[in-house]
């Protein structure tokens, strides 16, 4: 068991878990956070290696690395491993938002039983994207999803306790409807008579859920990962909730979290279930298209920083899901592509909110102004974050979107052409709501006097946010690897639902 | 040719741009603006050399010795993103005429506004302004941000640098951004950019679809047989491309052909950049970027941009006469629209932006008027001499306004007045550049406009009265701006402060050169150098040749419009007399539309305020907040109630217990006795 490498972005967390339960000052514990962050990047990145290394000599299996251990027979549930380029993409940049996240909250209050929670969080992550058992699969899913409420409930601001409720409440009731689904594949995992398994390579092979099933288990399991990608209309969670987390969890929730739902809605629900998804597909096209939309068009009149970030998020974060329903190569592709790039400037995004946050305890556009002239620093990276964002080419926004309109105009009929120019549109709106908030708080003459005395980010807060910046630039500029290593998974032959 | 020269090109600016911005802060004022200055001089060598290696070096990969006729040469060609097989976005470098041209103007325009800015950017004790080190920076990545787009081997590439520009555009307009008019100024450029973007998106997502292909040489051009890398402009593939078109299913979209969709929505692209009606809003409000910014962005190179992209698809836009007449109906009445409104305008940049919008629009009726059958495409050719010529004389006028502004501290001409005597370089070249935009002879605007009216002729007479008409008002708002700054009555010089006066080397030198050029670059054959397919117009030339080659009677006509529009502005601005305010009297209604721009801005307000923010997003975010969150928030609610309506039953009361069990055990009974029986 140990052999296998990717059992160790379980282990690690769990290591440094254990380190934060023994360990009692706050020194020992950031040393932890920080060595252990960086050892699970150099872990992804040495998976990454391997794996193009693999690659190159020719092996074309769908996962890589793989490796199952039991776990309780009777049902036949496993631990089973294995990544493939889009898991080894989502484990890359969980591990450098985890980093960055770990720099980014150097002096939260009762660091230990934060990062704590956050490790847990994270092992529920990794432990999600390493996994091909769905019964693990969703296990790691609830382990990522629980101690956001505790995250938010103690270490947020404002009406926590409220958003804390909310979000763990709905998030939870998506996981009730993708439990049925789940436990539903598992009972059509194999033909009558074979043994049944949770295991999603396996199930693939079979094709043997029929289609009056899928036609049922489809739309749970697409709308319980759904809720947790911010599908209209069961995103309320997303604002609330990002408004009161603390800023690591924001990261973490907005970069990686939330890619989960987008993630599990093609491994699980668009890969098991292809000849429903390509019927159904319809459905959720239009609500996802109306989510990227409505979610930029709210963005526009908000005035608290945060919020204005969850509905962008909302909007990113519908072009996911619109682009993984788009079936294809290319817009799939896409969709990984805008994963990784929401992920990185979304956390970007907050961190950087919470920096400011932290200097001038307001989030509210209005009370704020000119901050570019007091912290360069800080100013320079949130328009940066910015230009991501609206989708300047050099940086990660512009490729994957480009990707996905690509890739939904493959689609020649009247519905996809419309939805995909609606969709288009958001670029437009994206820029309102940027430079408009660009403009207000940067920019301008200094709001408040008392913002005068206040100084530009300090090294770690730098470090942080320099990491996320840097990884943003490097997308956007050598887009061809990361769509190299994205593509491999979404060919016709592993991805049955392509070309149906 | 050898990649190194091309890739340097780009590679300089960039780098400088990196270097600026990164360790800007660190260095001092003056070793920023040299380095960059210097940088973007030895760009500007390498762009000549490459130039003239193109057009000079005879080599068969660029001319076709026989026929004539200038090749297309793709230097390089990187794949940057592969979307499928077929749809690569590439980075590379397509030499052509048009290409080459571009380059030219664009680094001997960057280098003037960089040496230019050394001066400028500093008051008249020599402090530097905040953000000098930013602002170079800035000069910088534009240029790379032009310079990657004019070589574009693919539309996609030049989607790419187009964003790029315009952000580039955004940081420069919006340079001093304490300033809140500089600051909504700048967000009103990129989103109207950004919204004629999305058009050209769009065009590129038709185009690509049909046609299975990004790249230029794919869509207009043929390779040339036994050279690597070598093409040339031909009407068969065109033709091949519309044949995929319309033997497509779906050929007609809303009664025109899909081909025209994709044209026109490329073309509102190229709408936008170039300031053409109704997108041009942003432009005159882009003054508000430091003078050289001005010059370089917002009236030599990125607002020719949408010229360059018609130019750069022409073949295709030949197929289709509809998209032609488009382009030409929009020049058209932007040209005359920019006129009229230029001639009421106090802030004498905002006068030059207007003349800048018009101009281009002049370039872009060429454009639309320009056929193969009509001597070679003259309209093609003329478009682009005039986007040369007119980068040069616009340039020189910017700066000399720049210059202006600098000595008077104000853009308003009311401010200025008499400045002859004060500025007497600055005098001398802006009359030249006021003589060249009029289409004096020999400066270099009656060349090439010449030649654009005399194919606006070959077109239609309708369109070539119409133009002509505003080539005369061009004359009139240029001389009548130029008696206002320079003439009139001196004002009194206050108790302490200086004289104005005449400027640093640093900002002289540029306008002497420009100057110059504007002097002597209508005689540049051009005819032999830019034309559509590349085919050489003249047998031989020399110096003469245009002149030679000129069509009398139009030029006799647009001559004589020029100067009696002239002598109209003498007349009426050259002393300080009521004729103005008569003629306003006159005609209260048209002033007062003009001086407001025929409130194009309250209606494009009243669009984004009253409309999009109030009635899309604001009545959005409420239904989110109240109706989906408040659906959300009542299912808590009523669950929430529920439990407490039925928490009463676990009472802990145990008689209460004991009932309920007797009583269930009877029901139970009952029914099945009742099913038993």
């Amino acid at each position: 068991m140990f052999s296998n490498i990717l059992i160790y972005f379980v282990i690690i967390p769990l290591l440094m878990l254990g380190g934060f339960a023994l360990c009692r000052g706050v020194k020992g514990i950031r040393t932890i956070a920080v060595v252990g962050s960086t050892l699970l990047m150099a872990l992804s990145v040495w998976v990454l290696v391997d794996y193009i290394a693999l690659r190159q000599a020719g092996n074309t299996e769908e996962m890589l690395f793989t490796g199952s251990w039991e776990w309780f027979g009777p049902l036949n549930i496993n631990l089973a491993v294995g990544v493939d380029g889009v898991s080894i993409a989502m484990l890359i940049l969980s591990s450098i938002i985890v980093f960055a996240g770990s720099f980014a909250s150097w002096k939260i209050d009762d660091a230990r039983h934060f990062f704590m929670w956050l490790l847990l969080l994270s092992t529920g992550v990794f432990g999600f994207f390493i996994s091909i058992d769905l019964f693990t699969m969703f296990m790691f899913y609830e382990v990522a999803l629980i101690p956001m409420y505790l995250l938010i409930g103690v270490w947020g601001t404002g009406r926590k306790e409220y958003s804390a409720m909310k979000l763990t409440l709905m998030l939870m009731g998506g996981s009730a409807f993708l439990m049925l689904s789940l436990i539903g594949i598992y009972y059509h995992s194999a033909p009558e008579g074979g043994q049944l398994t949770w295991n999603i390579l396996e199930i693939s092979r079979n094709a043997a859920i029929d289609k009056g099933w899928q036609y049922f288990l489809f739309p749970m399991c697409f709308v319980g990962f759904g809720v947790l990608g911010a599908m209209f209309p069961f995103h309320t969670w997303s604002p609330d909730g990002h408004a009161c987390a603390p800023t690591a969890v924001s990261m973490l929730h907005a970069g990686v979290l939330m890619k989960l739902g987008g993630y599990g809605c093609f491994r699980v629900a668009m890969y098991l279930m292809p000849e429903a998804a390509n019927d159904l597909a319809w459905i959720f096209l239009i609500l996802t298209g109306i989510s990227v939309v409505y979610g930029a068009f709210s963005a526009c009149v908000q005035t608290d920083l945060k919020y204005i970030n969850a509905y962008s998020s909302v909007s990113h974060c519908g072009m996911v899901l619109f682009a993984i329903l788009m079936i294809n190569t290319t817009a799939l592709t896409g969709a990984i592509m805008q994963m990784l790039s929401h992920g990185l400037m979304t956390a970007l995004f907050f961190a950087l909110i919470g920096m400011i946050y932290g200097r001038t305890h307001t989030r509210d556009i209005r009370l704020m102004g000119g901050l570019m002239k007091i912290m360069p620093f800080l100013g320079v990276a949130y328009v940066i974050a910015g230009m991501a964002s609206l989708g300047l080419p050099g940086l990660s926004g512009f490729v994957a979107e480009m990707t996905i309109f690509v890739g939904s105009f493959e689609h020649a009929d009247m519905f996809h052409r419309v939805f995909t120019i609606v969709a288009c549109c958001s670029i437009v709106i994206t820029a309102v709501y940027i430079l408009r908030v660009v403009g207000k708080l940067l920019f301008g003459p200094v709001q408040d006097e008392h913002h005068l005395q206040l100084t530009d980010a300090v090294w770690w807060e730098r470090l942080s946010v320099v990491t996320l910046v840097v990884s943003v630039a490097a997308i956007g500029c050598f887009p061809n690897f990361f769509e190299w290593l994205i593509r491999f998974t979404f060919n016709p032959e592993i991805f049955r639902a392509i070309g149906m | 040719m050898q990649p190194v020269i091309p890739i340097l090109i780009l590679a300089i600016p960039l780098a400088m741009f990196l270097l600026l911005g990164l360790t800007g802060h660190k260095m001092q004022h003056r070793w920023a603006g040299i380095a960059g200055t210097l940088g973007m001089g030895v760009t500007m060598t390498l762009a000549y050399i490459t130039a003239f290696t193109y057009f000079f070096s005879g080599s068969p990969d660029f001319i076709d010795a026989e026929s004539h006729t200038r090749l297309q040469a793709v230097i390089f060609n990187y794949d940057w993103l592969a979307f499928t097989e077929s749809l690569v976005i590439r980075l590379g470098f397509l030499l052509d005429p048009i290409s080459a041209l571009l380059l030219v103007v664009i680094t001997t325009i960057s280098f003037m506004v960089h040496l230019y800015s050394n001066g400028y950017m500093r008051d008249h004790h020599g402090v530097w302004e905040t953000g000098f080190q930013r602002f170079y920076a800035f000069l910088s990545l534009f240029s790379f941000s032009m310079l990657g787009l004019v070589v574009a081997t693919n539309i996609f590439q030049m989607y790419i640098f187009w964003e790029l520009v315009g952000a580039s555009s955004y940081l420069l307009i919006g340079f001093y951004y304490t300033k809140p008019s500089a600051v909504s100024a700048s967000k009103k450029a990129f989103i109207v950019t950004r919204f004629a973007d999305l058009g050209f998106l769009i065009g590129i997502l038709i185009l690509s679809y049909y046609t299975g292909t990004f790249n230029f040489t794919d869509l207009t051009s043929m390779p040339v047989a036994g050279l690597d890398g070598t093409y040339q402009v031909s009407l068969d593939t065109a033709a091949g491309i519309k044949d995929l078109f319309t033997s497509s299913p779906a050929p007609l979209f809303m009664g025109c052909s899909v081909l025209t969709w994709a044209l026109v929505l490329i073309f509102m692209g190229g709408m936008g950049k170039s300031a053409m009606m109704p997108l041009h809003i942003w432009l005159p409000d882009a003054m508000e970027g430091p003078t050289p910014v001005s010059a370089l962005i917002h009236a030599a190179t990125m607002v020719v941009a949408g010229v360059y992209l018609v130019a750069r698809l022409f073949p295709l836009y030949l197929m289709e006469e509809a998209a032609l007449n488009i382009i030409v109906v929009v020049g058209a009445l932007t040209a005359l629209y920019a006129a009229i409104v230029a001639c009421t305008q106090i802030d004498i940049k905002r006068v030059l932006a207007f003349s800048t919008i018009s101009q281009i629009a002049f370039m872009m009726v060429s454009l639309g008027v320009a056929r193969p059958e009509f001597h070679h495409g003259l309209g093609y050719m003329a478009g682009m001499f005039h986007l040369f010529t007119h980068a040069m004389f616009k340039a020189l006028l910017f700066l000399c306004a720049g210059a202006l502004i600098h000595a008077i501290g104000s853009n308003d001409y009311t401010a200025m007045h008499g400045l002859r005597k004060y500025m007497p370089v600055t005098h001398i070249t802006f009359l030249i550049g006021c003589l060249a935009i009029a289409g004096i002879i020999p400066f270099a605007g009656f060349f090439s406009k010449d030649e654009i009216l005399t194919a606006t002729m070959g077109h239609s007479i309708f369109w070539y009265i119409w133009m002509s008409l505003v080539a005369g008002l061009t004359a009139f708002y240029m001389f009548r701006l130029y008696y206002l700054i320079f003439w009139w009555k001196e004002h009194k010089v206050h108790e302490g402060h200086h004289a104005p006066h005449d400027q640093p080397w640093t900002m002289t030198l540029p306008l002497v050169i420009l100057a110059v050029v504007s002097c002597v670059a209508g005689f540049v054959p051009m005819g032999n150098l830019v034309t559509w397919n590349g085919h050489e117009m003249f047998d031989s030339v020399d110096f003469f040749t245009n002149l030679k080659a000129l069509d009398w009677s139009v030029a006799a006509i647009s001559l004589a419009v020029a100067i009696l529009a002239i002598i109209l502005a003498t007349v009426m601005y050259r002393k300080e007399n009521p004729l103005p305010a008569k003629m306003k009297d006159a005609m209260p209604a048209l002033w007062r539309w003009a001086h407001h721009r025929f409130y194009w801005d309250e209606l494009y307000m009243f669009i984004t305020h009253k409309i999009i923010f109030g009635c899309v997003s604001k009545p959005i975010a409420w239904f989110d907040r109240h109706i989906i969150d408040g659906t959300m928030d009542g299912l808590a609610f009523v669950t929430n109630k529920l439990s407490y309506a039925i928490r009463g039953l676990q009472s802990g009361n145990l008689q209460f217990y004991v009932w309920f069990y007797l009583l269930g055990a009877l029901v139970l009974g009952a029914v099945t006795a009742i099913c038993l029986l």
